[in-house]
């Protein structure tokens, strides 16, 4: 005849993690519930076949040490954030069987966002919630679900709801979700809710077990030292306040809409083939064909946001990375992009670039009266600028620099869009350096243009602004 | 060779998929958001996980989950955030679980704003989080570094069981600049003997950062302090330019360090000899070699973008063997080249504060 009674697999016979005391007996208070769950959960791990792949996830709280009782892979976790932890290692593991142990002040107060969000994915996970109204390590402190005119050390005359509010009721809240597919409020007052709740917590397990998702079961426990009682006092006090305040139920089940799922371990890294060949698909497919610059360019272009001063930089980067040169583009980010001024930096360089910004460039291109005033002054001796003249007002210095006035939205109107008008500068800014040759430029402008359909306009518009250089010139 | 014009920021998640890194958590935050993008894109398309979390706080816990699995991951965010995900790294630290996360520094304190700064010298490689913990800080300086330094964070966190961070400004994570592609390597490292998976073979395993017994924790943390020296003596790097014959030498980091590096030859042109020191670690902090310095030049310049941070760390390495000087800009203000080549004249000539 086979022993009836015996301690589950899942639980260790003896505690050789706990430091203090017996290692036979837990460090929980005579009448405490913690004791009873832990059973309940080792026992539907051991009838479930799943101990072997189940994690426990203990934080803060008087289950911190959880991993002292569980024969399974343990992690005690920060104050609140046990629900982040299991995603983590669920996530890294879908085939493991990951169990959230939290109390109310964890998962209801300093960890209610990661309850929340976890609950809102959908993790595949199991969170048991222990709700004892009250903080049970820390010296019996109110919780999130201490009851209105319960005494704690931090409501000495009572909770009131004017100052702390009123109790959460985690459940209620949590079955306003889609995603979860179980939760259940048990108790633990006698022993017909302790058979319900070994029902609720075997069931919340066969769900995540068979991949059916996020499982949650709060369990009303008694803590006897935390509420100033003797344990049958506890149980009373259990089903007598408790239970009206938090009431017993199933609060969502869809677990038989929800298909079973199996995955695989995700516990090796990428093969490095695969790796391999995912990266080198990203390159930049851009044949290097040198070419010898006279000078290194330092450029900046500006204008305002919308007039593709930032694209005008790239595709100039990208021509002199083509070319086998250094090359940085840096732009001025952030809100100024998006309202009014925009302007980036690039550099063009033979030799390794220092700065990335520009102080002192030798090519301005200026789209706007206010860049044309904000950046003259900083372009060296004998530098470039290049001015829409249909837009600006103002007539850059011409006895120190290399002025070219061209009306660039209006070419690129004229070309067909005056989205184009970059391009047209890109055209002027090649044509009057004399440092990329134009079907140099074109072939890079093929290959680098995102949208296929508007390569021949930026092809026409590069034209339209080389030919109005040479002409003019 | 397969190159990509590429973000700073995108650079570090080429080089995270290189070292086999599995699963990205994050928060958005500028100016470090596109690093989210690109591990949204990239980390589902090589079966690997990427979770938008509901905070900065819950990322690095997902971190601390996948980390203690065994298996490579990370979380990046701007100082703001990584203020918050100073409670993680503690437990990360405090556990020994290797991550890699990255910082790229906006302008502080509060919220300060989106522009570069170097003002979490602090936070980065003094801890910030609570306990005896130190992190290993690289400090990138190009698109490159960005990608290669990301991979060699991968390397240290798993040989040291720790957190290995990357300290980069809003500059170098916005620019673009052209990356050569990585080898991926494999992963040398087996980590079966600690770390929970959920299968038979690691069962008896416990991630924990608890130790009750005052002795027990002593023990941990001398333990833990002795893993932190061994990585002082092994894992120092930096670079220098020009600094054989410098009689003031430059101590800058980052975007600072480019800057510096395009005044040097236009100082040695005007008769100026100074010579660049660029931490790369910043954590461990090269003290040996600006020390070997402080006995030959005539005084130590260090620039910064913060009011003054890195300098303490030159300062303990020179132990008063010359002057330092200071020259930081801060809120998102960068120095050009020409007030830091104006600082060597005045040093230069003898004036000094």
């Amino acid at each position: 005849m086979s022993k009836v009674f015996e301690q589950p697999h899942s639980l260790y016979s003896e505690f050789e993690r706990k430091t203090a005391g017996s290692k036979k007996t837990t460090h929980y208070c005579p009448g405490c519930g913690h004791g009873n769950v832990h059973k309940m959960i080792a026992e539907a791990l051991d009838d479930l076949e799943i101990a072997e792949r189940s994690v426990f996830v203990s934080p803060v709280g008087c289950s911190v040490f959880g991993y002292y009782y569980f024969n399974s892979g343990n992690f005690q976790s920060a104050h609140g954030r046990a629900a982040a932890v299991a995603t983590g290692v669920k996530r890294a593991n879908p085939d493991s069987v990951v169990i959230s142990y939290q109390g109310d002040g964890d998962l209801a107060a300093i960890g209610t966002a990661e309850t929340i969000h976890a609950a809102n994915r959908g993790e595949n996970i199991t969170v048991i919630f222990i709700n004892n109204a009250i903080y049970g390590m820390t010296g019996g402190q109110m919780a999130p679900t201490t009851m209105i005119g319960q005494r704690s050390t931090t409501t000495p005359r009572g909770r009131s709801e004017v100052d702390h509010g009123n109790p959460v009721r985690v459940c209620e809240m949590l079955a306003t979700l889609p995603a979860p597919t179980y939760i259940e409020r048990v108790g633990l007052g006698n022993s017909k809710q302790i058979m319900k709740a070994r029902k609720a917590i075997r069931k919340a397990l066969k769900i995540q077990k068979e991949g059916r998702g996020y499982s949650f079961v709060e369990i009303l426990a008694p803590c006897p030292t935390g509420w100033k009682m003797d344990p049958p006092q506890a149980r009373d006090h259990l089903l007598d306040t408790m239970e009206e305040i938090f009431p017993l139920g199933v609060y969502k089940d869809i677990s038989d809409e929800r298909e079973e799922h199996s995955w695989d371990r995700l516990s090796s890294p990428f093969e490095v083939e695969k790796r391999h060949e995912y990266l080198q698909a990203m390159k930049t497919p851009l044949d290097l064909e040198p070419i010898e610059l006279p000078t290194d360019l330092n450029c900046k272009f500006a204008g305002f946001g919308g007039q593709g001063i930032l694209t005008l930089g790239l595709f100039l980067a990208q021509v002199g990375m083509k070319a086998g040169h250094q090359v940085s583009w840096f732009p001025a980010y952030g809100p100024e992009m998006r309202g009014g001024t925009a302007n980036c930096s690039v550099n063009v360089s033979r030799e390794r670039i220092g700065a990335p910004t520009v102080e002192h460039p030798n090519v301005l291109v200026a789209m706007n009266q206010p860049s044309l005033e904000m950046f003259e002054k900083d372009i060296v001796d004998g530098g470039w600028i290049f001015v829409d003249s249909g837009i600006c007002t103002g007539e850059p210095d011409r006895e120190r620099l290399k002025v070219t006035m061209i009306p660039a939205a209006e070419i690129a109107d004229k070309v067909g869009t005056p989205k184009v008008a970059n391009v047209v500068m890109l055209g002027a800014l090649c044509a009057a350096t004399e440092m990329f040759p134009a079907d140099y430029v074109k072939d890079t402008l093929k290959v680098i243009v995102k949208r296929q359909e508007l390569v021949d306009m930026n092809l026409k518009a590069f034209d339209a602004g080389w030919e109005f250089v040479r002409k003019d010139g | 060779m397969a190159r990509q014009f590429m973000k700073g920021n995108d650079a570090i998640i080429l080089g995270a998929l290189a070292a086999g890194c599995r699963a990205y958590y994050g928060y958005p935050i500028t100016p470090a958001s596109e690093i989210a993008h690109a591990a949204a894109l990239h980390f589902p398309a090589l079966e690997g996980v990427f979770i938008q979390a509901e905070s900065e706080v819950a990322a690095i816990n997902m971190v601390y989950g996948t980390a203690g699995m065994g298996i490579r991951t990370m979380t990046a965010s701007s100082s703001p955030g990584y203020s918050l995900k100073q409670e993680g790294l503690s437990y990360i630290a405090g556990a020994e679980l290797p991550a890699v996360v990255v910082n790229i520094v906006r302008g502080g304190p509060g919220l300060g704003n989106i522009a570069p700064e170097q003002a979490d010298y602090f936070q980065m490689t003094k801890g910030g989080g609570h306990g005896n913990y130190r992190v290993v800080a690289l400090a990138p300086n190009s698109a490159q570094e960005m990608c290669d330094l990301t991979m060699l964070a991968f390397d240290l966190a798993d040989k040291y069981r720790n957190p290995a961070t990357i300290m980069a400004d809003g500059i170098t994570g916005q620019m673009m600049e052209v990356v050569d592609i990585p080898e991926p390597h494999p992963v040398p490292y087996d980590h079966s003997d600690w770390c929970v998976r959920g299968d038979a073979a690691t069962r008896q395993n416990l991630v924990s950062s608890i130790y009750l017994e005052p002795e027990e924790l002593e023990q941990h943390n001398l333990k833990l302090h002795a893993k932190y020296q061994k990585i002082t003596q092994d894992e120092v790097r930096f670079e220098e330019y020009r600094t054989d014959d410098a009689e003031l030498l430059i101590v800058a980091y980052g975007v600072v360090s480019r800057i510096v590096y395009s005044t040097i030859d236009q100082a040695r042109a005007e008769g100026l000899k100074v010579g660049l020191l660029r931490p790369i670690t910043i954590w461990p902090f090269p003290s040996e070699a600006i020390r070997r310095h402080s006995e030959k030049v005539k005084g130590i310049l260090a620039v910064e973008l913060s009011t003054g941070q890195m300098i303490e760390d030159v300062r303990l390495a020179v132990e008063g063997r010359c002057p330092v000087h200071f020259y930081g800009r801060c809120g998102g203000m960068v120095p050009g080249g020409k007030e830091i080549l104006e600082q060597y004249r005045t040093i230069m000539a003898g004036g000094a504060h």
